[in-house]
């Protein structure tokens, strides 16, 4: 069963992936080992498909760089829920497929808890109950229910949102 | 100000009138806008993903190649084998496509389209880098994104975006001697907190107060406040008389909405300085000086996107002329571009920086994002003219990293401690 990693406030692009372990600097194969590499070194080795993970405020805060949300959907992160996001990387987790839920669980989950989360309902469950996280922007569902916003514009050639 | 000149009866800000002129509609806060982009800037540390987005994910070319450019700045010379092959890729690219490319040397993105009219009032500039909220010192709209967006944007022309909300900054009196936009800006991030402007425009009204590179400084940190973008209101001559020609309708209008609105005096402004790991965390520096009086200083850098201009290398040259680095103190200092460096080189600067016992690197990113050019051993202190000073930022996690003005960075350098420029009087004197 998917199982919660749990951060406090403010992690930043660097503490996801340092910027020395960037693809094209670590390897395009290998860069993905090295997330939270200094803050939680035993992430990259012991996460598994579908984990959660619950931030505190202004998660993601700093740098652009999306191989930071990559290293994560590498290693199948099943989602990140946390009160706040940066906006930049929320965009760039959205861009990828990565859910994101602005929620605040600090309180109400603990590091390792099991969970499972429905990425399309929004419903995480976990022991003593279940918890309803927003979804996300209505303009970026559009989206989403075409896989990401890759596939939407290459399908459509045009924005969501933007007249055809 | 207060231009009644927008498009609609309702008031807007900076950012909404900006929106609005390069989208098809008239937009407020909250709307969902798709504009057109003006130019889509492109860094060496995500070409690899952007010509993969473009290529395979998209099966495009550039839209618009007169719109794209691509800088090999962030790892300039390559330092591995790895690197030099993606920035091989990045100017095979260019070749191919016709999209611009400056390479190894000619400096810091940011820098480099500022220097090139790539950024202009009015304008959307979008870049593969976070610190893109830069070319608000112009009146344009800069807005980092990661490479998927940045592909869309050249594939398309356009992006989407959400219209922000603005925080209206408005600076009141004079800076005193010694205290620099740096000062401003740490200021105003500690005001605002880290996450303060979180999605939001910061709209920076200054009057004719500051320089282009001094409004590049401020509106470069806004991102360290969350910020979408950071906008310096136009005023007095300083745009036009680097030839920028400025739309009546880009000042905001009186009585728009904002979600936010602080002051700053400036003239009751101390030097600042943030501690590691957070911008936020801001101090004067005076307080500091005395926090870490038994607290050697192993590295001070000078540059960067923030601070690399030819005023900061002579604000720090004014600090260190006919004096010497501190023992066991390193000073990096790498100009922000080699437009900077050669007027630096022309004006005797760097020969003043080099004879104080200056380290000088490549007009580039330097150390910054800890890749190459001077990282950090675990354990040592430096105090960088940098943007962030996150864990791990510059090297080693157990480096701590404190942010400051380019005057304080070299009175540090000096002083082989946290210093102010008036400490230095006495100290490092060169007979």
């Amino acid at each position: 069963m998917p199982r919660i990693w749990k951060f406090g406030d403010s992690v930043n692009t660097d503490d996801i992936l340092p910027g020395k372990f960037a693809p094209f600097m670590a390897g395009e194969d290998v860069f993905q080992t090295f997330a939270f590499h200094y803050i939680r070194p035993e992430f990259a080795a012991q996460v598994q498909p579908g984990d959660v993970l619950i931030g505190g405020r202004n998660w993601g805060l700093g740098s652009s760089r999306e191989y930071a949300p990559q290293a994560l959907k590498k290693l199948r992160v099943g989602g990140i829920v946390a009160p706040t996001f940066a906006r930049i990387h929320y965009r760039n987790l959205l861009n990828l497929g990565i859910p994101a839920f602005e929620y605040d669980l600090t309180g109400v989950l603990q590091d390792g808890d099991e969970v499972s989360l429905d990425v399309q309902t929004g419903v995480l469950t976990y022991a003593e109950g279940t918890v309803q996280l927003p979804p996300p922007p209505e303009f970026l569902r559009e989206a989403l229910a075409e896989g990401s916003i890759l596939a939407f514009f290459k399908k459509h050639g045009r924005f969501p949102g933007e007249p055809a | 100000m207060g231009r009644m000149t927008n498009l609609s009866s309702r008031p807007q800000t900076m950012a909404e009138k900006i929106l609005s002129r390069r989208g098809t509609q008239v937009v407020y806060a909250g709307d969902l806008a798709v504009v057109e982009v003006d130019q889509v800037m492109v860094v060496d540390s995500i070409a690899q993903s952007f010509i993969q987005r473009m290529q395979q994910d998209l099966n495009a070319t550039p839209r618009y190649p007169e719109r794209v450019s691509i800088v090999i700045d962030h790892v300039a010379p390559a330092s591995t084998v790895s690197v030099a092959q993606a920035q091989k890729e990045a100017r095979e690219y260019a070749a191919q496509t016709g999209v611009r490319l400056f390479d190894v040397g000619r400096g810091i993105c940011h820098q480099v389209l500022m220097e090139e009219g790539l950024a202009r009032p009015g304008w959307i500039v979008l870049g593969s880098d976070s610190h893109s909220t830069t070319y608000g010192a112009v009146a344009a709209f800069g807005s980092g994104m990661g490479a998927t967006d940045i592909a869309l944007a050249a594939a398309s022309g356009k992006t989407w975006l959400k219209v922000p909300e603005s925080v209206k900054v408005t600076f009141t009196g004079d800076l005193r001697p010694g205290v620099t936009a740096k000062d401003v800006a740490l200021e105003m991030i500690r005001r605002l907190g880290a996450d303060g402007a979180t999605y939001q425009s910061i709209e920076m009204h200054a009057g004719d107060r500051f320089t282009r590179g001094e409004r590049m400084t401020l509106a470069n940190l806004c991102v360290e406040a969350g910020a979408k973008a950071g906008l310096v209101v136009p005023g007095g001559e300083i745009l036009t008389a680097y030839g920028y020609d400025i739309p009546e309708w880009v000042y905001p209008d009186q009585g728009a909405a904002y979600v936010q609105s602080i002051e700053i005096d400036l003239s009751a402004l101390n030097p600042r300085m943030s501690a590691p790991s957070e911008v936020d965390n801001v101090f004067d520096v005076a307080e500091l000086r005395e926090q870490l009086r038994d607290q050697p200083v192993d590295q001070v850098f000078i540059g960067t996107c923030t601070n690399g201009r030819i005023e900061d290398l002579h604000a720090a040259a004014d600090v260190l002329r006919g004096r010497r680095v501190a023992p066991g103190t390193r000073l990096l200092v790498i100009p922000a571009s080699s437009q900077v460096m050669e007027e630096a080189m022309a004006d005797g600067t760097l020969l003043t920086l080099q004879r104080a016992g200056a380290v000088l690197g490549t007009p580039g990113c330097g150390p910054c994002m800890g890749r190459h050019q001077g990282v950090l051993a675990p354990g040592e202190v430096c105090v960088s003219t940098s943007n962030r000073n996150f864990i791990g930022r510059m090297g080693d996690k157990d480096a701590r990293i404190y942010l400051a003005s380019p005057a304080v960075a070299a009175a540090t350098a000096v002083m082989g401690r946290v210093a102010l420029p008036e400490d230095v009087m006495t100290h490092g004197e060169v007979a």
